[in-house]
């Protein structure tokens, strides 16, 4: 609160200097765990994005839904591509669209994309989370690791109907 | 725009002298301040109000509101809290640490007062546009989806008044020197707020980079705005304009250090370079909010995460060292020196500046500082992007830290600027106790949600009438109620604030003050004990031993935390 001398410039005591030798390493560590986890680790934010348009998105969604479709849920068609392909997820107000059938182990290149206003990709109860803008398409290379049903919630504000959007992907063995 | 400021020689203000500090305080700068805290507290009054009914309907027992009027009071809340109440207890700051604590008038009180209204009025515009349901868009207002135009130029506005306010700030400042009203440097209080000041200037500008273009594609004069850069552009400023408050309230840590026991800052070169890191880095920080964003790459964001090599986090490493480090220091000068606490022990437990100093440090430190670098990790943010491990974090550092330190410094400046008498001391030295207790339910009610998978900004996690339903467990209801309670509990804390505040001001005896402190029998820590001790040396008597094993602790805490988190991130899906 005081105003100090003009000199403050003062060497810093025992404890000081060893509490900054302590924090400056922890945030040196703090730092390298990201590239480390980038060359080692299995989970890493996908990067790949391509400039797109709603037009072109919902086209190639659709060629996809025509393409692999197996079923009908909840009025949603069931999409089961092989394995390595392409796959599309449409995010549009307020729906995830097709419903994705998917073998557990196997990769796939997930593109995510909206038609409309930004959106959340929130995969349940996994807990991965993307966003998903329109004019972008994300393409997010994934691996399942478990079988079972899993729901695609919608956490990025997409007005009033935002909590009734809800998808779902489903892993087989 | 500092040569426009600068004072004619006509220039007169009118001063009288506190008795309390000896400082002489512009009149001018006095009613400033008394007019942009009261503007602070009805926006504290109104977001804590949307708090209260947002909190009700997550509380999935409960339910309270329908979804359009969560949406809508969700947008309110964040704006009235996150700018408009922080914004103008920071304009208040401002006005305090440049006129008042450095004996000078504040230059061209006339524009202040302009910058007040247009603030003001941008504010109100705000809030009256989204009760009017013309813009259920949230706080972030992500393009492409649309609000009125009027709630963008409202805030416009607002940020126009804040920048016009910080220009003034620098212009005081530039003649408290010129006219050589303190002696030596700056107080380092002043100084956190400069730093505050600056890191306010990119932060205004890089809003209207975000919505002035954003206005004009609401009025139909331009076409489309690119939601990515939206993005971008718009965590520039949110994002830095939580950096001000944190700016601000270290400054005000030790302000409040200081009045309640009188502690010096341990040694200036080092927490006036904290400061100096926070302007340099803390800006990257903004791309915390795009680290599952489609489009930049892992370079990018890491560079960006890592405020270039957590220098930012160091800054608040420091001082958290460094204030604890002098709150001891000062307690064992008085003889407190027995064993590694007992300063803390003996500290003064019943005033309400320090009990809130203590309780913003620890829930800021502890759980929002460590969620925060945590969830701002590249990778791991995958398993936290807008999940409510977010809201958990930032009302940890927001709410926990900046409002309980904005509300601990209000009991000291009633006295002093006010004038008036400090009426339910017992309430005010409750107050940060019930709302630290609250707020910490409200924290850790969110985060263990979150880390559940529980959305935020959702209305429903039942997800009745959705397609599909997603298997939230119940545990993460269980967490969901205790963030309720414990809403419940913090806005007790902050009605007992508000009735302190407004029955001191309008009941409140006109008398000056005599002392510092508010409920300890005591002499004032601050000009007493200080002075005697200024550029004395810490010798092994009174070194901070107990603070460095507190924040070895902490430490401990922090690393635990982290690392059980690539944990969990490593039983994910793979992903690439």
């Amino acid at each position: 609160m005081l105003a100090p001398e003009r000199i403050w410039w003062k060497p810093l005591h025992r404890m000081e200097k060893s509490w900054l030798i302590v924090a400056f390493s922890w945030c040196v560590l703090l730092t390298i765990m990201m590239p480390l986890w980038f060359f080692y680790g299995r989970q890493n934010v996908p990067a790949t994005t391509f400039r797109t348009t709603p037009q072109k998105y919902q086209q190639q969604t659709t060629a996809f839904i025509e393409q692999y479709q197996v079923d009908t849920l909840n009025r949603l068609p069931v999409v089961a591509p092989p394995p390595d392909s392409d796959i599309y997820l449409l995010a549009r107000q307020w729906q995830w669209t097709p419903v994705l059938q998917l073998e557990k182990g196997k990769t796939y290149r997930l593109h995510l994309s909206s038609t409309d206003v930004q959106h959340g990709f929130s995969l349940q109860p996994v807990n991965l989370n993307l966003q998903v803008l329109p004019g972008y398409d994300y393409v997010a290379t994934i691996t399942p690791t478990q079988s079972g049903e899993f729901s695609i919630v919608c956490n990025e504000f997409c007005s009033i109907g935002h909590h009734l959007m809800v998808g779902k992907i489903i892993v087989t063995e | 725009m500092a040569t426009i400021a600068m004072p004619t020689p006509g220039d007169k203000a009118t001063f009288r002298t506190c008795p309390v500090t000896a400082l002489k305080v512009d009149l001018a700068a006095e009613r400033l301040i008394i007019a942009n805290a009261v503007a602070a507290v009805v926006f504290l009054l109104i977001g804590g109000l949307f708090a209260l009914l947002l909190a009700l309907t997550r509380w999935q027992a409960i339910h309270l509101l329908p979804p359009d009027w969560f949406y809508r009071i969700l947008t309110g809340h964040g704006f009235d809290m996150l700018v408009a109440w922080m914004v103008f207890f920071e304009v208040a700051g401002l006005y305090f640490g440049g006129a008042v604590m450095l004996n000078a008038r504040l230059v061209l009180p006339k524009v202040a007062w302009g910058a007040f209204i247009l603030m003001a009025a941008g504010a109100v515009l705000v809030n009256v546009i989204v009760l009017l349901g013309k813009a259920d868009v949230m706080f972030t207002a992500y393009v492409p989806l649309k609000a009125h135009p009027l709630f963008y130029l409202g805030i416009i506005f607002f940020a126009v008044g804040a920048l016009i306010a910080v220009i003034l700030f620098f212009a005081t400042l530039v003649t408290a020197k010129r006219e050589k009203t303190y002696e030596g440097s700056m107080p380092l209080v002043t100084y956190g707020l400069v730093a505050a000041a600056i890191i306010a200037v990119y932060t205004l500008l890089s809003g209207a980079l975000a919505f002035v273009p954003t206005f004009f594609w609401s009025m139909g004069w331009i076409d489309n705005v690119d939601p990515g850069y939206y993005r971008n552009l718009f965590w520039s400023f949110g994002h830095p304009a939580q950096q001000i408050n944190l700016a601000a309230m270290v400054a005000i840590w030790y302000a409040l250090a200081a009045i309640t026991v009188g502690a010096v800052p341990l040694n200036e070169k080092l927490s006036r370079s904290a400061f100096i890191l926070y302007i340099l880095f803390i800006n990257l920080g903004s791309a915390h909010h795009l680290l599952v964003d489609p489009g930049p790459g892992f370079l990018w964001k890491a560079t960006n995460t890592s405020y270039a090599m957590y220098l930012a986090v160091l800054g608040s490493l420091i001082h958290a060292f460094s204030i604890p480090g002098a709150v001891e220091v000062a307690q064992r000068r008085k003889g407190f020196t027995n064993g590694l606490l007992e300063w803390l022990r003996k500290a003064p437990w019943r005033e309400p500046g320090f009990s809130a100093l203590v309780i913003s440090m620890t829930l800021f430190g502890w759980i929002g500082g460590v969620t925060g670098v945590t969830i701002g990790t590249e990778q791991i943010n995958m398993t936290a992007h807008n999940t409510m491990r977010l809201p958990g974090h930032f009302h940890a550092t927001v709410v926990s830290g900046t409002t309980l330190a904005f509300m601990g410094l209000t009991y000291y400046l009633i006295p002093l600027i006010f004038r008036k008498e400090l009426k339910l001391k017992k309430w005010a030295s409750w107050q940060p106790y019930v709302f630290g207790f609250g707020m910490l339910l409200v924290s850790v009610g969110m985060i263990a949600s979150g880390l559940q998978g529980v959305s935020r900004r959702h209305w429903d996690i039942t997800f009745a009438g959705a397609p599909f339903k997603a298997a939230v467990p119940s545990t993460a209801q269980l967490m969901l109620g205790i963030m309720g309670i414990g809403a419940i509990i913090a806005i007790v804390g902050g009605i007992m604030y508000l009735t302190v505040v407004l029955v001191s001001v309008f009941t409140g005896k006109r008398q000056e003050a005599h002392r510092l402190t508010l409920v300890m029998e005591q002499k004032n820590p601050l000009v007493e004990d200080a002075i005697a001790v200024v550029g004395v040396e810490v010798d092994e008597a009174v070194a901070p031993k107990g603070t460095f094993v507190i924040v070895l602790a902490f430490l401990m805490f922090f690393v635990i935390y982290y690392f059980s988190n690539w944990w969990l991130l490593g039983r994910s899906w793979m992903i690439r």
